[in-house]
């Protein structure tokens, strides 16, 4: 079917196929004129995304470490808690280990590629699950309005009025440090944000005439919403996706540091790398928690790329 | 303008009524018995029942309500949960507290000119390398995790010359330049993450004011570039910084976690960890409140200083 096609990415494949028998239920004509606009202006706006330098480079980077965190085997021989035979604490680019090896003899690199594992699934899980809940609050709250709106709105800026961080800090300590207590804590905390600004989105589009002839022709809101508005804010939620992704890593790489983590301590984890080694930088040890922290640095820049281009992409 | 502030004044209580009772609700969600996993496993029962008692978990919730609210407003929240010291909580919150002040203040002094700067010269040699190297840096560096930040100036700065000084907190009675010194690595790290941000505002504040129509006629009307600058261009383009600054203040005191851990700087942070460390729910709950109530204060005086400047974002507040 061609009008499916033409929706992008939808958030969830149930809400997908629910929209798609709605569209049966239409006649084909009505629906492909904007659909068949539509789909130029992406064509377009993938080529401007495509050809931008910043995204390539950020695919680059985020696609090295989403290998690596597939098939860390194929980029290092070693385990990362193999004791390999170089020794403790030695420096990198000496041989044995080309990054040095860890006050315990773990080998540095294999750490890092092994390391990108935990990340390269909990915040994009995280994300994954905020993205959802949030369009979804955001488009029903932006497209009804009235009290619900005004009281979500109202607790929405109260939780975002205290730092990420404090709140994730205060929640994992009482639930309890584990993953799956991080990986709702994130999400939880990522979803304000993302209602806000779909919300926005929602209610401009609301007022638009689209909308209000659909509201005439006697449409369900739920075809309205999912069918009507849901395509034309697809692209901010992409957006908001990437831009999220990159704070859900900058997030869970802090409490990893700050040893919110919980579980066992020697697992290969770059935040918790760095906080384990850092102390040593004073005595010259930089390595074992440097390189670490160039691995944070490099898929949170990539990611952040990547967001960067599709944002000015998508307003070319 | 008095209809606003009253307005803008309501507003802030009604959100911090909303956070004192996700605050509250927070313990009283959580599955299982929090202060098992407070205390820790291993944790005696004597001292899982100071923890219970601790989070007032016996009391029903409009108690526990009433109990966090009575405490911000007396600014008295009780006995620090800590065995060994047992200090006032507040006492404990006001210390780091002044120190997170001194933090934040010398970075606001940095980081304030030199990102208005970057981004007035940005907006103003917009689309050439100079432009693009401003937004794409400070874009990088604003990305980095604060810890990470850190990390870097250690090994980079801290160890390699003598004048950056690893631990941000003096040695006691040092003069006021020797704080400055001591503090140096962690403002620039505040630097580097709030650069980019913050000069990307300004810098579409002021491409914006720059394109006005009043901006326009002002200089057909023979300003000088300098006057059309002052007159209209700062007081349009400087309202978004205005705005983020206040935002970003709340942050800038509670948000700096790991930075302050990396540097043992005994600010807000740094007392938030060890209250988790400690397992000190008193002092962890006072810590995040005495946040919200310094975020809420911020974004206070940011909108009223945004309304001074512009009469029209007056109005914005009613048609919510």
């Amino acid at each position: 079917m061609d009008d499916v096609q033409s929706m992008p990415d939808k958030p969830t494949a149930g809400e997908s196929s629910e929209a798609a028998e709605v569209v049966t239920a239409e006649t084909p004509a009505k629906v492909e004129a904007p659909g068949s606009g539509r789909k130029q202006i992406q064509r377009e706006q993938r080529r401007v995304l495509f050809r931008s330098p910043g995204f390539i480079i950020g695919c680059v980077i985020v696609g090295f470490w989403i290998f690596a965190a597939f098939f860390p085997g194929l980029l290092s021989g070693a385990e990362p808690k193999e004791f390999v035979d170089a020794g403790a604490r030695v420096k990198p680019f000496t041989g044995g280990a080309w990054l040095g090896t860890d006050q315990s003899g773990f080998d540095v690199y294999a750490r890092i590629i092994y390391g990108s594992r935990r990340i390269l699934i909990i915040a994009p899980l995280a994300t994954g699950i905020a993205i959802v809940v949030g369009t979804f609050l955001g488009l029903i709250m932006g497209y009804y309005r009235g009290w619900v709106d005004e009281v979500l709105s109202r607790i929405i800026e109260a939780i975002l009025s205290i730092p990420i961080i404090l709140m994730a800090i205060l929640v994992v300590f009482t639930f309890g440090k584990s993953i799956p207590v991080i990986i709702g804590t994130i999400a939880v905390l990522f979803v304000p944000a993302i209602t806000r600004t779909i919300r926005s989105a929602a209610a401009a589009e609301a007022d638009l005439d689209y909308v209000v002839s659909a509201k005439m022709r006697g449409e369900s809101g739920f075809f309205i919403v999912t069918r009507e508005i849901l395509p034309n804010v697809v692209g901010l939620v992409v957006v908001e996706l990437t831009v999220r992704l990159g704070y859900a890593i900058f997030t869970y790489a802090t409490l990893a540091f700050l040893g919110f983590v919980g579980g066992n301590a020697t697992d290969a984890d770059w935040g918790n790398d760095v906080n384990s080694n850092y102390e040593q930088i004073v005595n010259d040890i930089w390595w074992p928690s440097i390189f670490p922290a160039v691995a944070i640095a490099s898929l949170v820049i990539g990611v952040n790329l990547m967001a960067d281009s599709i944002d000015k992409a998508l307003k070319s | 303008m008095l209809r606003f502030i009253i307005r803008r004044i309501l507003l802030a209580f009604v959100t911090l009524a909303i956070l004192l009772v996700i605050i509250t609700l927070i313990p009283n969600i959580a599955p299982g018995d929090p202060a098992r996993k407070i205390a820790g496993g291993t944790a005696s029962p004597e001292r899982l029942k100071q923890v219970t008692e601790s989070l007032g978990l016996r009391d029903s919730i409009a108690t526990q309500l009433w109990e966090v609210t009575t405490s911000v407003f007396t600014f008295d929240f009780g006995e620090s949960f800590s065995v060994a010291t047992g200090e006032r909580v507040t006492d404990l919150v006001l210390t780091s507290l002044g120190n997170s002040a001194k933090l934040v203040g010398l970075s606001l002094l940095v980081i304030i000119p030199l990102s208005i700067l970057g981004g007035l010269i940005a907006a103003y040699k917009k689309d050439t390398w100079i432009d693009r190297m401003i937004v794409n840096v400070g874009l990088a560096f604003s990305a980095i995790p604060d810890f990470v930040a850190g990390v870097f100036l250690l090994a980079f700065l801290a160890v390699p010359f003598e004048f950056f000084k690893v631990q941000a907190n003096p040695p006691s009675g040092a003069s006021p330049l020797t704080q400055v010194q001591h503090l140096m690595l962690p403002v620039i790290a505040v630097l580097a993450v709030y650069f980019g941000y913050i000069a990307r505002i300004t810098r579409a504040g002021a491409i914006n004011a720059l394109d006005a129509d009043y901006t326009r006629t002002a200089f057909m009307r023979g300003l000088t570039t300098q006057a059309v600058f002052r007159k209209h261009v700062a007081r349009n383009a400087l309202q978004p910084t205005v705005a983020v600054i206040g935002t970003q203040l709340g942050y800038l005191f509670g948000g700096m976690v790991a930075l302050e851990v990396v540097f043992s700087y005994q600010g807000v942070g740094n007392l938030i960890i060890s209250a988790v460390d400690g397992a000190d729910y008193p002092v962890l709950r006072a810590g995040v409140l005495t946040v919200a109530v310094i975020y809420m204060i911020a974004t206070l005086l940011a909108d009223l200083l945004v309304a001074y400047m512009n009469p029209r974002a007056r109005q914005s507040l009613g048609e919510n």
